[in-house]
């Protein structure tokens, strides 16, 4: 059991959640992961470490409650205890002097290229990023990812905040403006990490994206995250979960994220009925 | 004395038993015990014993048996063996001690599985387990000398429970949530019941063994940081791990699982009590798996079990005699109606137009002439290709090196199929103070096999620190 220190509200459904979880923290680094259970009966769930503090030994996650698990994790407060935390998973995100680093994060996606953004740029590396949100209420971590960033351009589909549109349409606007550009990182939603990819194809930039299939145990066990790379199948959890995006094959991993899509609405109605129940 | 047939154990009528998940054998009860066990010929020279990998003393806890001290036989398989009532369950036997039991030869070995179960069980009931009086063994500093432990399978606690009986201050350091391994996600709740596995796991912490869960050895803390943490040695037992698939295309179309994450949604998440429980499993109404070993047996009977499913179909290259399964699996198997497709390999997986499995698509095979390794290559015959209408298919094709610890280690020399490089008789590795044991060096085998590298390793360990560390 590991006890919860820390819980912030960011948006009406995107939770910051601090846990302390020593074990984790000893050797994490970014592009880490873990995977949290958070009550006995409940699945194994796959979330990006957005940060860590050595010394108390606590491991931060964001994460939006969007199915049985993390709503769950969501009603869990300071001072409660989480079945299990697991980690530091995957391979750490390859840090190395790359010169212009363009950042992309979309949603919750966002925490995930926050400490990816800091160790680029104590790296040495100048990093720009851009994130991008549907609307401004839903808009995360602005201040944060300033504090690690060269510069920060945020964009909202509606315009309600930054600029408006797509991060596609920020990034192809930054490449137009004739600024060198050596790496992208993206994560988010799939659709998101397609639709970069497909544009730094084109611009011929290298890009890094960080797949979010589904897995159980997260130690390359079970298979079930299986992505295929190029004319390779690798399993995300072990041999990833960053993958040259421009030979991820993006329809495959949205079909395979499908997979229990009716289970989950299922369980998400269980859950429901029971707490309405207490 | 030893006319009598061996008794054979009770169990749940086929029809009753594949629509629950309890177990399927009921195990013998005092009066069947002691008849069984009256059967034993006391051998001069019990062969039996050579046929166990962990040499308990048959012979005696028979004896004790037949004499009505239960208290005594437990106490003598526990000497030996500190997981008998797994062992009594999920050992080979017959190719094992009952192989070698005297009393083969006119048919009717003792059933020395269902014994050992007996006593294992009838302790469990009757017995309140009581640690035994244990000194510990100290270093220089006059602290308790600590060895750490990767993987809380059947070789990590054969180890952790050998150890902590020599005085050692045994951690096992497990990845997932529950300790166990594959005795937990992988074996099945109507095979070895999970309760069983909680309550050897408990005596091993009666002992003085700490399991700390959720800690990846080589991850959440490297082999560096367990020595610089003061651990004296450390066993590496973390199994084969990574599956294998058939490499056919269609294979990541949704519906296709490894028996390795099938199992595990099914024993260590339970899906099977989905949505009491979070996890999910999806299954359609006819399943095939691939592959006849012992695993394809548990995930075909799995998958009959669980609700919905109609049709369960085992697709096996070879012929019925080549199956590696055991064969009170395979007659389980066929008892509860699983359908043999013999002489069959995949192909293709087929799916519909939402990318969920239709279909597996098949090519009927024929026997050739015995290998070197006396068993029959197989080979396609043309145009025979058919497809059987399936909403899943499971691969249960084995598994390879599980990577994620033994490329961490720095000098740690893996063979060519990337398993550690262990010495058989002592589980020594090409790093002093660093030994391995079970599927990780051998490749997948069975619980036993696991435990008996143990044991050795156990006994290599108490060497090894008696020369180098301790006081």
């Amino acid at each position: 059991m590991y006890k919860i220190t820390l819980k912030r509200q960011l948006t009406k459904d995107i939770k910051l959640m601090g846990i302390l979880a020593p074990h984790v923290v000893r050797n994490a680094k970014a592009g880490n992961f873990v995977i949290v259970i958070p009550g006995e009966t409940g699945e194994r769930v796959p979330l990006t470490i957005y940060d860590w503090d050595k010394e108390s030994g606590v491991v931060y996650i964001i994460f939006q409650e969007v199915g049985v698990s993390t709503v769950k994790l969501g009603m869990m407060n300071e001072g409660d205890f989480v079945y299990s935390i697991a980690g530091p998973l995957g391979r750490h995100f390859h840090i190395e002097k790359y010169g212009n680093v363009v950042v992309v994060g979309g949603g919750v996606g966002v925490p995930a290229i926050f400490p990816i953004a800091r160790a680029l740029r104590d790296a040495g590396n100048s990093v720009t990023s851009i994130t991008g949100f549907r609307t401004s209420e839903l808009s995360i971590l602005e201040k944060e990812m300033k504090s690690v960033s060269d510069a920060v351009i945020v964009a909202t589909n509606d315009g309600s905040s930054g600029t408006k549109g797509l991060v596609t349409d920020a990034l192809k606007a930054l490449y137009d403006k004739g600024g060198k550009i050596d790496l992208v990182v993206a994560v988010g939603p799939v659709v998101m990490m397609k639709a970069v990819s497909e544009l730094t194809k084109q611009l011929g930039i290298k890009t890094i994206v960080s797949l979010n299939a589904l897995m159980l145990d997260g130690t390359g066990m079970c298979g079930g995250c299986r992505v295929t790379i190029g004319d390779k199948v690798k399993f995300s959890c072990v041999d990833g979960p960053d993958f040259d995006g421009h030979l991820v094959d993006f329809n495959e991993l949205t079909s395979r994220l499908s997979a229990f899509k009716a289970e989950e609405k299922i369980s998400l109605d269980h859950c429901k009925i029971h707490l309405a129940g207490r | 004395m030893a006319k009598k047939e061996r008794l054979k154990v009770r169990q749940q009528a086929a029809a009753e038993r594949t629509k629950n998940f309890d177990e399927v054998p009921f195990g013998y009860d005092d009066s069947e015990a002691a008849d069984e066990a009256s059967r034993c010929l006391q051998c001069k020279n019990p062969t039996c014993i050579e046929g166990c990998p962990v040499n308990i003393n048959i012979k005696e806890f028979i004896r004790q048996l037949s004499a009505g001290d239960k208290a005594g036989a437990i106490k003598t398989i526990k000497q030996s063996n500190s997981l008998p009532a797994v062992c009594g369950r999920v050992c080979p036997q017959e190719t094992q001690c009952e192989a070698k039991c005297v009393l083969l030869k006119t048919g009717q070995p003792i059933n020395i599985g269902a014994l050992e179960r007996y006593a294992a069980d009838w302790e469990a009931a009757n017995l309140k387990t009581e640690a035994p009086k244990i000194k510990p063994v100290t270093g220089a500093d006059g602290k308790q000398i600590k060895v750490a432990i990767a993987g809380s399978g059947p070789a990590g606690l054969t180890v952790a429970g050998e150890l902590a009986k020599l005085g050692y201050k045994a951690v096992i350091f497990e990845a997932l949530h529950l300790a166990g391994g594959v005795l937990v996600y992988g074996i099945p709740e109507f095979r070895l019941p999970k309760a069983i596995v909680k309550r050897e796991v408990e005596y091993l912490k009666l002992l003085g063994v700490e399991i700390e869960t959720n800690v990846l050895v080589g991850k959440s803390y490297t082999i560096d940081d367990l020595f610089a943490d003061g651990f004296s040695a450390v066993f590496i037992g973390v199994g084969a791990g990574t599956p294998s698939f058939m490499n056919i295309p269609g294979e990541n179309y949704k519906g296709v699982y490894s028996s390795n994450e099938f199992l595990t949604r099914m024993n260590l998440l339970k899906a099977y009590k989905f949505p009491e429980y979070d996890t999910p499993v999806k299954l359609g109404k006819k399943v095939a798996v691939v592959g006849a070993g012992n695993v394809a047996m548990d995930a075909a009977r799995v998958s009959k079990r669980f609700k919905g499913v109609e049709e369960v179909h085992i697709i096996y290259r070879r012929s019925d005699k080549e199956m590696p399964a055991r064969r009170e699996e395979i007659e389980h198997a066929k008892e509860e109606g699983i359908i043999m497709d013999l002489l069959t390999n995949p192909v293709q997986v087929l799916a519909d137009e939402n990318g969920f499995v239709s279909a597996i698509k098949c090519v009927k095979m024929t026997l050739c002439e015995p290998d070197a390794s006396g068993r029959c290559s197989v080979k396609a015959i043309a145009g025979s290709e058919f497809t059987i209408e399936v909403d899943n298919v499971i691969p249960a094709l084995g598994t390879k090196a599980n990577e994620l610890l033994t490329t961490n280690v720095k000098g740690l020399k893996l063979n060519r199929r990337g398993y550690i490089e262990a010495d058989p008789e002592t589980g020594e590795t090409s790093i002093p103070g660093i030994f391995a044991g079970g599927d990780i060096s051998t490749g997948a085998a069975t619980v036993i096999a696991a435990m008996g590298a143990g044991k050795k390793s156990a006994a290599a360990i108490d060497r090894y620190l008696k020369k180098n560390i301790s006081a």
